[in-house]
């Protein structure tokens, strides 16, 4: 277990390096102007001084020094200032948004943590459940609803789902409005009065017992939540459908209905646990899942999150701001692989103990 | 068994054991193929699936037939002016009115309509549908075979010699398969527009660099286990050359599973290709291609109740597209599940 984890460990840094030099790859598509957004914000007015600039950041210097710098950041020798370096957090400048792309990220992620944040929950709670009455009435009608719901659900583009819920609930009933919060609570959000513990609305709302602004947060929440999670809820449907349906032929909850066990015990403490490890496994991947997502959904209801920059960025061909995003997604993702191994690890037998 | 098997005479025995007759099609196919082809024929997902993909081959291959081409271009979708509202159904169609197609006379009008009307910038919704199917189609077959293409050879030579080259080659896999594919190819798609230029292809190439992880890990898996088998031992004796023992003796007995995989996928790729180009990435504006369309309705977000056409009719296309692709794949995934062998 403990080298389990270890080996576990010793792969991250390897991830993170070679992410690093799949971002960095892509860059070298750019042309050495457009790679000056790394290391300073103007573009330089005057068409002469930017051979010199280039000079200056060794944007002309073989890959390894270039990469070298775009790691480490370049320290100007006369005032000891440092310029770039990714390392250091520094993931260079924005031309579209004219602001550092570290600042944008700072903005932007936690609206994209609180949409991921409230989309898990519901997915994990409703597809699991889904997904175990499904296999306890196998071929039942429960199971066959499932079935049609499952592979309509993974038909339904993110963004045909998206833009059909703004029609009916936002242009037909004005139920839901697209954006992150409505104007006036935004306002009182950026006051004084108002502390940002988490800088996550709905979570800050409830901690300045402010109950208006939970209530509209949510209302500005509900409808990209249901988009970014319907197609999680089918595949979690199917995972746990499947594995339910094999762990429901073992011969140990066999023996748990002959000792005359009620049939919800069976169910319930003794085949859904044994159930759940592919269920885990699945967790993960649907992180990842809801982060791609958040692209699409994002973008659809123009909720001002890291996907909806992302989206921005590329359409604006502003290619260092994106590679700065998916450089900190990257980042993420790394870490969300390595704690769903970790866990994994801890929940199955097999795995602990080889 | 309850019968008792008669011993000697073998006429006695032809009676007693019931023999099937295998038709020619059996033989051919082998029998684990035909009980495959036999469950396809018989699951009312997978009829239903065949159903849709051919009737959307058919579209696509009668698209000129259905509405004919207007200008040099036909997939550059005809514009019916250049006012930005969009227009209802069966609005006239006012300048540069193409020719309407032979069938439209059944419905008793004279003049060609915009059928499921018009698009933000008077783009004929009909025409792109129509042809964007083509679209849908190439894009789809072309990134789905070269990613199988490429996931295949790659899968196969780090299974094949193992030990550094896999441990290195599927690293590389492990890191390009970090970022979400989604992701991952609008942001290749966005950095190589600039160099080929507005076209499908940039998304295309985008979808293919990051698309062929998938298959290499599969079939790396499986050449895992057929490596180890006697016959390719009895091959290595006797000095087959590396390259014939895995494509002649390995691969065709590792790559099913993997073809299966791939024709699961082509819903997906259809879905990330609209994606892409939804989003506003690849091609220009104007071209026939479902994203694209839709993309439109993102600046009649509040008025979509009046504009209901610009995203129904587009995004049902899709969906249906991409229902007929995963209704086969959900066909094939309870064929191909050995728990239910002789169930069919």
């Amino acid at each position: 277990m403990v080298n389990y984890i270890i080996r576990r460990l010793l792969l991250v840094p390897l991830l993170l390096f070679g992410v690093t030099v799949l971002i960095f790859v892509m860059m070298s598509f750019l042309q050495p102007v457009e790679r000056l957004a790394l290391y300073m914000r103007d573009f330089p007015k005057n068409e002469k001084a930017i051979p010199a600039l280039i000079a200056k950041y060794d944007l002309d210097k073989p890959i390894y020094v270039q990469y070298w710098n775009w790691l480490m950041g370049k320290v100007d020798s006369a005032s000891g200032e440092r310029s770039g370096g990714i390392l250091f957090g520094d993931f260079g400048y924005s031309r579209s948004q004219s602001q550092p792309v570290s600042e944008l990220i700072k903005r932007r992620f936690p609206a994209t943590l609180e949409l991921t944040i409230w989309a898990v929950a519901p997915v994990i709670l409703v597809g699991i459940w889904l997904g175990v009455q499904a296999a306890v009435h196998h071929n039942g009608f429960i199971d066959q609803a499932a079935r049609v719901f499952s592979i309509i659900g993974t038909s339904f583009p993110t963004f045909v789902f998206g833009l059909l819920m703004l029609m009916i609930f936002y242009a037909n009933l004005q139920w839901f409005p697209p954006g992150r919060i409505s104007d006036e609570f935004a306002r009182i959000i950026e006051s004084e009065a108002f502390h940002r513990y988490t800088t996550l609305y709905t979570f800050d709302a409830i901690l300045n017992g402010r109950f208006d602004i939970f209530l509209d947060a949510m209302r500005h929440l509900l409808m990209p939540i249901l988009t970014l999670s319907y197609i999680s809820w089918a595949t979690f449907l199917r995972v746990t459908r499947g594995s339910m349906l094999e762990t429901l032929r073992m011969e140990y909850v066999t023996t748990a209905r002959a000792k005359g066990l009620p049939e919800r015990d069976v169910i319930y403490k003794h085949a859904q646990p044994n159930a759940m490890l592919p269920v885990v496994t699945m967790a993960g991947f649907s992180v990842v899942g809801l982060l791609a997502g958040a692209v699409m959904t994002e973008t659809v209801f123009n909720y001002p999150g890291i996907g909806s920059a992302a989206v921005r960025a590329a359409t604006s061909l502003d290619v260092v701001a994106m590679l700065g995003f998916a450089l900190f997604d990257g980042f993420i993702l790394i870490i969300a692989a390595l704690v769903v191994d970790i866990m994994y690890a801890l929940v199955d037998p097999r795995v602990r103990l080889s | 068994m309850a019968q008792t098997v008669p011993s000697g005479d073998n006429n006695l025995l032809r009676d007693a054991i019931p023999v099937r007759n295998i038709g020619r099609v059996e033989r051919f196919l082998g029998p684990e193929n035909y009980r495959i082809m036999q469950g396809l024929m018989k699951t009312p997902a997978s009829i239903a699936g065949f159903s849709l993909v051919v009737f959307f081959v058919l579209i696509a291959i009668l698209a000129p037939v259905i509405i004919p081409s207007v200008g040099k271009d036909p997939y550059s979708i005809p514009r019916d002016g250049f006012k930005s509202d969009p227009q209802p159904m069966g609005t006239e169609w006012k300048k540069n009115a193409p020719d309407a197609p032979f069938w439209f006379a059944i419905t008793g009008q004279e003049k060609w309509t915009h059928i499921f009307g018009t698009s933000e910038g008077q783009y004929d919704i009909f025409y792109g549908i129509i042809w964007g199917t083509r679209t849908a189609f190439y894009a789809s077959l072309i990134v789905t075979l070269s990613t199988l293409l490429i996931g295949v050879v790659y899968g196969s030579i780090a299974a094949f010699y193992g030990g550094w080259v896999d441990m290195v080659l599927m690293r590389i896999v492990d890191v390009l398969s970090i970022l979400p594919g989604v992701l991952a190819a609008l942001i290749l798609a966005a950095i190589i527009t600039p160099l080929v230029g507005k076209s499908t292809l940039p998304v295309m190439i985008a979808l293919i660099a990051f698309g062929w992880t998938g298959y290499s890990r599969f079939i790396r898996a499986d050449i895992l286990s057929v490596r180890e088998r006697d016959y390719v031992l009895a091959a290595r004796v006797v000095g087959v050359p590396d390259s014939r023992i895995l494509f002649q003796h390995i691969l065709p007995n590792a790559i099913f599973p993997t073809l299966i995989l791939a024709s699961m996928a082509i819903g997906d790729v259809v879905l990330s290709f609209a994606g892409l180009s939804f989003l506003g990435v690849g091609v220009e504006i104007g071209y026939a291609d479902w994203g694209q369309l839709l993309s439109f309705a993102r600046n009649w977000i509040t008025s979509l109740n009046t504009y209901w056409y610009i995203i129904a009719w587009p995004g049902f296309t899709l969906v249906l597209f991409v229902m007929g692709w995963n209704l086969i794949g959900d066909a094939l995934r309870d064929v191909l599940d050995p728990r239910m062998r002789g169930k069919m």
